[in-house]
Order: C-alpha cells, then structure tokens, then sequence
C-alpha cells in the first residue's frame, strides 16, 4: 500500500477539523452527534487499514529506523520547530487504541449525555486530535504542544460532565497533571538548550536530540522531569491520587478514555522519550522506578480490594494494572517492553470496557454501591456475562487478553530482578479476589433492595461485543501485534535479547 | 497421523458455543443435552483413534507434538498452541473424554427441569474444553491456559446455584485458593525457562525439549525451589494439605460436576503435572520428599476427617482428598506409573460413587420434597434402608466402594497396593519409608471404615426417612443408571491392565499393561533411580506378598469396625462421641482449619486494604496534593476574579511556557 497522501497529518486533524464542523450545528444535537461519529468512524476506519497494512510497509525514507510513515517539515525555522511526525509500531498500535478507544467513548455516552451535547462531543473530538498528535509526534515542542491539547478538553469533562465531588476532582487531576508538564517544558528547554550550544544545531527533533551528551548529574535532572511528568500520568506509585477521583467523578466517557488511552501517554512519553534521551539517567533511576512500580502493583490492588464503589474499585484497580507496565518499561528488555506496550493496549480494552460496564449500571439505577446490587446473573444475562467475562480479563486470566501483557511483562521481568516478580506476584492474585468478590456480588448473591432494570440495548450490546471479541482475540492470536512491535522495541532496547 | 488431534479439545469449544449462545433459545432439554454429550462423545471417538495409533507405533516413536499456530512470541520467549500426544496424555484424554461423557449422560437425565440448563451443558463443556487443553498443551504455558480455565469453571460450576450464598461463597473460596497455588505455577515456569536459557542457552518451555535436556538439570542449584514452587500449584489444584479446604466446600455444586471436575478430572491436575515432569522431580530429592510426606499426610488427615461428617458427599470430597494424597504419595516415592494408574482407577469409582450418590440424593430430594418436608436430602442420617429402593445404585455403589476399600480383584485394590508397597520398598527416601507406608496403611484402614459406614448408613438398616416420603424414593432412570453401570464395570476391570508384577507372575506372566504403555514417559526417570539409588532395593519377594496381605488385612478390620458400629450395634457411635466430645468436636469441626484460615490470612488482609485506602492514600498522599493544591487554589481563585473558568489557568501557563522559550532564547 503506498502512501501517497499525509495520512498522519489526517489521522491528527480530521478531529479537529470534526470539532470545528460541528460548531454551527450547536443547536442541533442529532447533527452534532453525527458529524462527530462520523469523524470517530473515519480515524477508527484509517487506523484500522494501517494496523492491516503496516507489516508490509517499507522503512518510511529519511527517518530513523523502525518508522514506516513519517512527515517531515520545517514549522518555526528560528526556534529549531520540526513538523514532524512518525509512525512505528508502537504508535501504530496507539494509534489504532486511540481511534477505538475514542469511538467507543462516544457510543458509550450516546444517550447519557443530556447537556450541552455538542460541546461534549467536541471536547472528545479535540481530545483524539491531542492524543493522536501525542503518540505521533517526533518532535519535543509539537509533543508538549498536542500533550497539553490532550489534557484540557479532560479537565472539562470530568468538571462540566462529572458527577460527585467533580470540581474537587477535576482540578486535582488538573494540578497534578500541569505540575507535572511545567516541569517537562522545562526539561525540553534545558536538553534543547544544551544540544544546541554543543553544535550550534538547536532543534527539538527528537532524533537529533537522542544521543546529546550530557554530564550525569544535568541528565539525571533533566530526566527526572521527565519522569515526574509521564509518572503522574501512568500513574506510578505515589502520584496516583488524582486517578481515583479523576476515575469516579468522570462521566463514563471520559473515564474510558482516562484509563483507555491518557494513562497509556505517560508510559508511551517514557518510552519514546524519557528513556531514549536520557539512556544512562534512566537506567540510574531504574530501581526507584522498579520499587516503586512493584509497589504501585501491589498497593493498587490492595487497596482496589478495600473499595464499595465499584467505579473507584475498577480505578484502583488500573494502578494495579498500569503499575504492570510501568514494571515492562523499568526492566527496559525486548521481551518486558512488549509486554508493557501490549499490556497498554489491553489495559485499554478491558478497563475501557468495565468503566462502560459499570456506567451503564450507574444509568440504569443510579447507584454505584456494590452492596446495593445482587443476582444480576437471573436479570439481565447479557449485561452479567460481559461484566464477568471483562472482570476476568482484568484478573488476568489466561486465554485473555491481559493475561498476555502480565506474563510478558514477568518474564522479562524476571530475568532482571526475581524478586521484584514474586512480591508484583500478589498483584496476580489480588486482582482474582477483589474482581471474584465485585462478581459476587453484583451478579450471584441476592440483592438487598429489589432493583428493577432493563439488559443491554442494541447499542450497548454491540459495544461490549466488539470489545469482547477484542479481548478474547488478543488473548487467543496475539503474535501479529507483537510482531509489529519487534522492530521498534528491538531498536529501543539496544537489541538486548 | 495425528494432524486431526486438535479435533478432541474443538468439539466441546463448540458445544459451548452452541449451547452458550443459542441455548436459551433452544430450550429443549434434550436438544441441549445431546448437543453437549455428543460433543464429548465426538472427542472420545477422535480420542481412541490416537490411542490405537500410538498403540500401533513402536515403543520409542510414541512421542509427537502437532503444532496448530504460534500465540505468544516475543524476543526469546515462544509458546504456541501445539499439542502433546504420548502416552501419558492419551491416559488423560481416555479419562477425560470418556469418564467425562459418561458424566454428561448422567447430568441429562440428573439436571431435569433445573433452570438454566443450558448454562449447565454449556459450563460443561467448556471445562472439557479447558481440561483437554491442560492436559494436551505442549508446553507450560498452553497447560496454564487449560489450569486456570478448568479453575473458572470450578468456579461457576459450584456456584451454579448463584442464588444460594454457600454456593457462590464455596465458589469464591475454590478459585481464589486455586489462584493462590497458580501463583506457584507461574513463578515455577519463570524460574525453569529463565535458569535454562541463562545457563545452556536453551530458550523454551516446551516439555518434549526440556525433557530432552533433563540431564542438564543435574547441577541446577534452583531445581528444588522450581521443583517446589510447581508443587505448590499442584497443591491448590488438587487440594492437598494445606490448600485443601476448598474441596470439601465445592459439594455445593451439582451433583456431576463434583463427580467430573471434583473427582475424576481437574482435582487430578497437579499429580498429571508432576508426572509430566517426572524428569525434574526425580532430580529433586529433597521436593520428591516433600511430596511424598505432604501426600501421605494429606491421605490420612483428610481420611480422619471423613470419618465424622454426615453428609454423604462431603464425606465423599474428604475421601477425594485423601485418594488424591495416595497419588502425590506415589510421586514422591518415584512410582509415577503407579500414581498415574491410582488416578485412572480413582477417576472410575470416584466417578461412580459420586453420581451414585447424586441418584440418591435426587431420589430423597423427591420425596422429602413430595412430603413438603424440610430435611436435609444429603444427611445420611436421614437415609438407611435404601438398598431395597434402589437395588442397581446400591449394587454400583457397592462395587465402587469395595474397589476403594482395597479389597482384591477390584481396581482400587492394584493401584493403592502398588503404592504402598513402593511407598515402602522405594530407594529414594531410606528410613522415612516406614512412616510413608504408615500414612498409607492407616488412611487405608480410614478409608475402608467411612466409606461402608457410608454405605451402611445409606442403604442398610432402618429407613430414617418420614414413611410418607418412603413412598417416594424410587430408582433412577436409565439415563442416570447407565452411566452407573459403566463405571462400575470399570470399577472392577480396570484394574486389570495394571497388575502388579507379583500377582502377574503368579497368574502366569500377565505383564502390567498400564506400567509398560507409560514407560517411555517415565523412562529417564527410571534410568536415574537406578544410577543414583544408594542401596538398590532388594526386598524379598515374600515381604511383598507380607505387605499386600497385611494391606487386604487392614481393609477388612476397616469394614469390619464399620460394620458393628453403624450395623451390629447403632448405639456405639453416640457413646464414643460423648466419651470423648472435644475429640468429635474437632473432628467433626473439620480441625478448625478454614477459622484457622480466616484468622491469619482472610481478616488481616481486608484490615491492610481498608488502612491502605483510608489511612495512607486519603490521609497522606492526598494531605501533601492538597496541601499544594489548596496554595494554587488560592492563587487560581485569585484568577478565577479576572477571567471565567480555569481556561485562563491554562493559557496561563501556555503563556508561561512560551514567555521562558523566548527568555532563554534572548538572555543565554
């Protein structure tokens, strides 16, 4: 398949462009809703053709390896600004999980979303341009540019659309993730700084900036900010706080596109540009990173075991999960750093799909009280069997797609630090307790209060249904996806075996 | 030649499609029933092709892997979906497949009239599905798949009446503390595939190639710790001490799948597992003696249990637990074959006595339930007199139960002999042997005296039942009692293939079938016993035939005690009880095990979760966020006076950034 046209500069814009359509449509939903499906199709359909497509495209000429598109122009010549974007497997598959994520997010919150419809749809719409933006980027400034494109539409969502303590929520998630960008900008000045009185080349080319040398002391600095920034997003252990509120408060839709695809910038930010810039600081923090990883993995689930909520539940329970791949990412080996970027993708189907679970519960009868509910197995069958099939995914079990990423991850893991993967072990086993024991008693035991409810509609069954064959795919067939990442992570890794 | 195997686990996977999703649809019992049975008849057929073909092959070329794709592959690390025919597998697969159709015959005619039917055969089937993949996958990985999907069906299938709290909550317990030993499994499979590349450079977790370099294992420091962490998966799976208290719990389920899943398959998963890697184990003296003792303690202290509850299938689960020691016994004494043909004869009348004991409960359940009565139609002490009522169950149950006994001629009677005497006359464990045997020899004594007190409370004596509902108890239909018959008749010749080598001589030169058919798969195994055995067993002839007597002798005294006490004289037992309360007590109480549980691990890991939540991410992570966030808060509210909203805040810092890009771009 030639690529004969800037598919990437679509893939980014044609959202934005969505938004911008459906702005004198303001007074007429239906329309509204469509023009931004339309676009959600469109991306999902584009991305679709390149994840069929890439494993027989050629090295993309001019770019470095392991990139298959890329697009290349000057943007602000006096300041070293590149337009550059790329795409190689790793972004292929975020790309396809944002495009997926992003339409689902809208069909999930179809007919929840009473207020102010068009202006949801356009914050989502805005949203897929940042996130697409994010993960195709090969330049510091246009990244921290769509990174904080990606963030406000959010903090809108969870303030405007949110339920609870939203305010609370949607500006602690805001704090929290602008500490953590300032910081960033910093550091991209800094290295596009040092870079560029070192050879009189300054650019915020990102492959012109891996390989700068730096004195360890400034490197481990600069990559410190990094860090704090991608780990707030990920969220690594003890910057996670945000999550758990920024989870529950969020409307549906944007807490399936919070735990779908930003958790998965913060880890997809550490390994396209923390650990490459700052190869030799990286490995210096990577004990912290890995403590705190195995931490984060056990804590999460632990604490996930404690909660009555069950929204906040499924939200703990992603730490547990993303502290999986911040795991993948610290042991930096071929085989674990796979398993991190298949573990995001996974983390996105299924947590996607519990959040979609749990907010079509929350709709029906307005409570999200685990103790409130009970016997959902006899009332609504479908709904019950998607919820069970999508709590055993997220426990890991094999034959499923998270089972893959997990086991992945160990087992690169292991051959780093053996000890790490037998405490990260409990997080195997306490996701199995806390997700047997919110099946329990969401759909065997007898429920306390009568609750009357109606199974899925058509609507919602297809959503659950494509997401479920997803998983069970990924689970059963996953070598073609790992097959695409190969090269890349091949590249980044140093060829360690 | 085996090309088609991959049709054996296909079948079931389809009916579980066909039952899952058009089930309820269906509706018709028999159409749901059929398509479910047929489906694991269809894999037995396919089944006994392989065994003839591989019976057909010479000895040594009896070992084949049929690859089907490749599922996970990423740098080093391989695992595919590919199955493993040998010898050993086509034991499972004839166990499974066909104990297992006949147990979906059973279930046809037991779950009648049950709601969601359909979910049941659907269940069924994808536990047959799960179990065929475990016991066919050809590597650690794909086993795994079939390990924790034979777990979730466990799982469902015992809280298959979800609208009963016992049952989701035996449920719950059952796949959390399978979970539990999982993690044993998988940690075992990290260390072998890390410790074997990282020293030789052989990349996989392949079973034919780990076997194929088992003598490299010789200097592996780690083999007893991945020998160890492996056992302590077969120990949720198979319930032996000190995961073993979910088993009895699982009775909650119906009737077939205790018989199925409980009994003859997925409970036998760790021992097939072990044999499957004999040639790890065998290496590992110091875990070969801590299975060894974990099964024979396992054999006898369930076997104690047994002996005091009422209820007639959880006497049958401790019986379960107890057979299951005998075979973790017979692994770690290096008697693989001996342990594998106990698990063949087990799954036969453990099978049989489970299903006969669903025939009875289904007939009391009738008729207390014709007679609105409210007592428990699993108390034995509700039955007796039953024999007259159901001649063909009481005569199968009979048989399965003079099979587990250890009385001669029946299969029991060859698998547990051959384990006690290797148990007794093995090279690998010196001076411990005495105590092994030991433990074998007084849980058989157990065994024989609870399971014809079962039967003597069952189905002799006084009918205890209301006489109106005596009216009702009736025998069961053909669909029931069929399978019944079957797996007597197996009950008794099964053991026949497997004869030990004594009794065959004697019987003019009949060779132990069963013992020769495995050889190959435990072949390294028996070369390293006899390279490395200290002092080469040399026992007489005699003390075996000593033993094997004095074994039929203990399961006499068994019946015997059993019999004055639940026949002669009923009163026995209520004196025993009063003269010694705290030992029934305890006894009875299950030697309060599962409250010792709850005490030290279920109770503080609730307590940790809710201070880990409360306490340090409410009060400390958050105290410091917002005691930053309430300073920008602060100065945002300042904002908020200028412009509407936080947009400005974000602007702000775009602003910000952009002002320091320049600044530095001007001053550097």
């Amino acid at each position: 398949m030639a690529m004969n046209y800037p598919i990437l500069t679509i893939l980014i814009f044609l959202p934005l462009a969505g938004a911008l359509a459906l702005v004198p449509f303001w007074r007429r939903e239906r329309w509204a809703k469509g023009i931004a499906m339309g676009c959600a199709v469109v991306e999902l359909a584009l991305a679709g053709r390149l994840l069929f497509a890439a494993a027989g495209l050629p090295a993309a000429s001019g770019a470095p390896g392991g990139y298959f598109l890329w697009e290349d122009h000057v943007w602000i010549e006096r300041f070293g600004i590149r337009y550059t974007l790329g795409m190689d497997g790793i972004s292929l598959l975020m790309v396809a999980l944002t495009a997926f994520i992003t339409l689902l997010a809208m069909l999930v919150s179809w007919r929840g979303i009473r207020e102010r419809v068009p202006l949801h749809y356009l914050m989502l719409l805005v949203m897929e341009s940042g996130i697409m933006g994010v993960f195709l980027a090969q330049d510091l400034f246009l990244f921290y540019l769509f990174w904080e494109v990606m963030l406000i539409p959010m903090f809108f969502l969870i303030g405007i659309w949110g339920h609870g303590r939203r305010i609370y929520s949607a500006v602690k998630f805001f704090i929290y993730t602008m500490a953590g960008s300032l910081l960033m900008l910093l550091a991209i000045i800094g290295i596009y700084l040092i870079h560029g009185a070192r050879g009189g080349n300054y650019t915020f080319a990102l492959h012109d900036l891996i390989g700068t040398p730096l004195d360890p002391g400034t490197a481990l600095w600069l990559f410190a900010a990094f860090l704090f920034a991608f780990a707030i997003k990920v969220p690594v252990f003890p910057l996670h706080t945000w999550l758990p509120d920024a989870h529950t408060d969020a409307p549906t839709a944007g807490s399936v596109i919070l735990a779908g695809l930003l958790l998965k910038t913060g880890a997809y930010g550490l390994i396209r540009f923390g650990y490459p810039l700052f190869p030799t600081a990286a490995k210096a923090v990577t004990p912290l990173l890995l403590t705190l990883a195995v931490i984060g993995i056990v804590y999460g689930s632990w604490v996930a075991y404690a909660q009555e909520d069950m929204k906040r539940l499924v939200a703990y329970s992603s730490v547990g999960h993303m502290g999986f791949v911040a795991l993948g990412i610290a042991v930096w080996s071929p085989v674990a750093l796979s398993g991190a970027v298949l573990q995001m993708v996974n983390h996105g189907i299924t947590t996607g799909a519990l959040f979609a679970l749990v907010g079509m519960l929350d709709e029906r009868t307005d409570t999200r009280e685990i103790s409130a509910y009970g016997g959902l197995w006899g009332k609504v069958p479908l709904l019950a069997f998607f919820f069970l099939l999508f709590s055993m995914a997220s426990a890991g079990l094999p034959g499923l797609n998270n089972f893959v990423g997990e086991f992945l991850i160990l087992a690169g893991a292991f051959r780093v630090t053996p000890v790490a993967v037998v405490i990260a072990f409990v997080g195997i086993v306490l996701p199995l307790i806390y997700t047997v024991r919110l099946v329990q008693q969401l759909l065997f035991v007898e429920e306390r209060r009568p609750l009357t409810l109606p199974d899925l509609s058509l609507r919602e069954g297809a959503i659950l249904a494509v997401l479920a064959l997803t998983a069970v795919y990924l689970g059963v067939h996953p070598a073609p996806l790992l097959g695409l990442l190969k090269v890349s992570v091949a590249l980044l890794t140093g060829g360690l075996p | 030649m085996f090309d088609n195997v991959w049709l054996i686990p296909l079948f079931p996977l389809i009916g579980f499609l066909i039952n899952g999703l058009f089930g309820k649809a269906i509706k018709e019992e028999k159409v749901i029933g059929g398509i479910g049975a047929l489906a694991v008849l269809c894999s037995f057929a396919v089944a006994c092709m392989t065994l003839f073909n591989i019976i057909s092959l010479p000895v040594h070329e009896r070992v084949h892997n049929v690859p089907v794709f490749t599922w996970i592959k990423s740098g080093t690390f391989q695992a595919d979906v590919a199955f493993l025919i040998d010898p050993l597998s086509c034991v499972m697969l004839m166990v499974v497949t066909g104990v297992g159709f006949l147990i979906h015959v059973y279930s046809i005619g037991y779950m009648h009239g049950e709601e969601g039917f359909y979910r049941f055969f659907a269940y069924l089937n994808l536990f047959t599905f799960s179990m065929l993949l475990l016991v066919m996958g050809n590597n650690l990985l794909l086993m795994f798949v079939g390990w924790e999907g034979v777990g979730l069906c466990s799982y469902l299938l015992i809280g298959y009446y979800f609208h009963k709290k016992s049952a989701g909550d035996a449920g719950k317990k059952a796949f959390v503390m399978n979970r539990v030993g999982d993690f044993g499994f998988l940690l075992g499979v990290f260390t072998l595939y890390w410790w074997l590349g990282q020293n030789h450079g052989i990349w996989t977790i392949q079973f034919t190639e780990l076997a194929k370099h088992a003598e490299l294992f010789q200097g592996c420091t780690l083999l007893t710790v991945i020998t160890l962490v492996f056992f302590v998966g077969a120990t949720g799976k198979s319930a032996q001490i000190p995961l073993y208290t979910w088993l009895p719990d699982a009775m909650e389920g119906p009737t077939p799948v205790s018989a199925l899943i409980h009994a003859a398959t997925m409970v036998t998963a760790g021992v097939y597992m072990i044999g499957r890697m004999n040639f790890l184990y065998i290496q590992a003296p110091t875990t070969m003696m801590v299975v060894a003792l974990i099964g024979g303690a396992t054999a006898l202290f369930a076997a104690t249990i047994g002996t005091a509850q009422n209820d007639i299938k959880r006497v049958l689960a401790y019986s379960t637990v107890s057979q299951l020691g005998y075979m973790f016994l017979a692994m770690g004494v290096g008697a693989f074959a001996a342990g594998i043909f106990h698990l063949m004869t087990h799954a036969f009348f453990k099978a049989c006595l489970f299903l006969g004991s669903g025939a009875v409960i289904h007939s009391m359940h009738h008729a207390l339930h014709h007679c609105h009565s409210h007592d428990d139609a699993q108390d034995m002490r509700n039955m007796g007199g039953l024999k007259s009522k159901m001649p063909l169950t009481y005569g199968t149950f009979l048989i399965a139960t003079i099979a587990i006994a250890g009385i001669p001629g029946f299969a029991g009677f060859f698998s547990k002999d051959e384990i006690l005497w290797q148990a007794f006359a093995n090279p690998h464990h010196g001076s411990l042997n005495i105590l092994l045997w030991a433990f074998g020899a007084c849980a058989a004594l157990l065994t024989a005296f609870y399971m014809f007190r079962l039967v003597f409370m069952t189905f002799h004596g006084e009918c205890r039942i209301t006489p109106k509902a005596k009216d009702h108890l009736h025998e069961s239909p053909m669909v029931i009692v069929f399978p019944l018959i079957v797996l007597a008749f197996l009950s008794v010749v099964g053991g026949y293939i497997g004869m030990p080598k004594i009794l065959g001589e004697l019987l003019g030169g009949i060779p132990n079938y069963f013992e020769h058919f495995l050889a190959p798969v435990f072949e390294f195994s028996e070369e390293f016993t006899k390279a490395h055995a200290h002092v080469a067993g040399h026992h007489s002839v005699a003390l075996e035939w000593g033993l094997m007597g004095l074994s039929v002798l203990i399961a006499f005294v068994g019946i015997g005690i059993a019999f004055v006490l639940y026949v002669k004289d009923t009163t026995i037992p209520a004196k025993f009880t009063s003269a010694f309360p705290a030992l029934h007590r305890a006894v009875y109480n299950k030697w309060y095990i599962d409250e010792l549980y709850d005490f030290l691990f279920v109770n503080p890991c609730k307590a940790l979760g809710n201070f880990l939540w409360k306490g340090f991410d409410v009060v400390v992570v958050d105290g410091i966020v917002n005691g930053v966030g309430s300073i920008v808060m602060g100065f945002s509210g300042i904002l908020r006076y200028i412009q509407s909203g936080y947009v400005f805040n974000y602007a702000f810092s775009m602003t910000l950034g952009a002002v320091v890009i320049v600044a530095f771009y001007i001053f550097r």
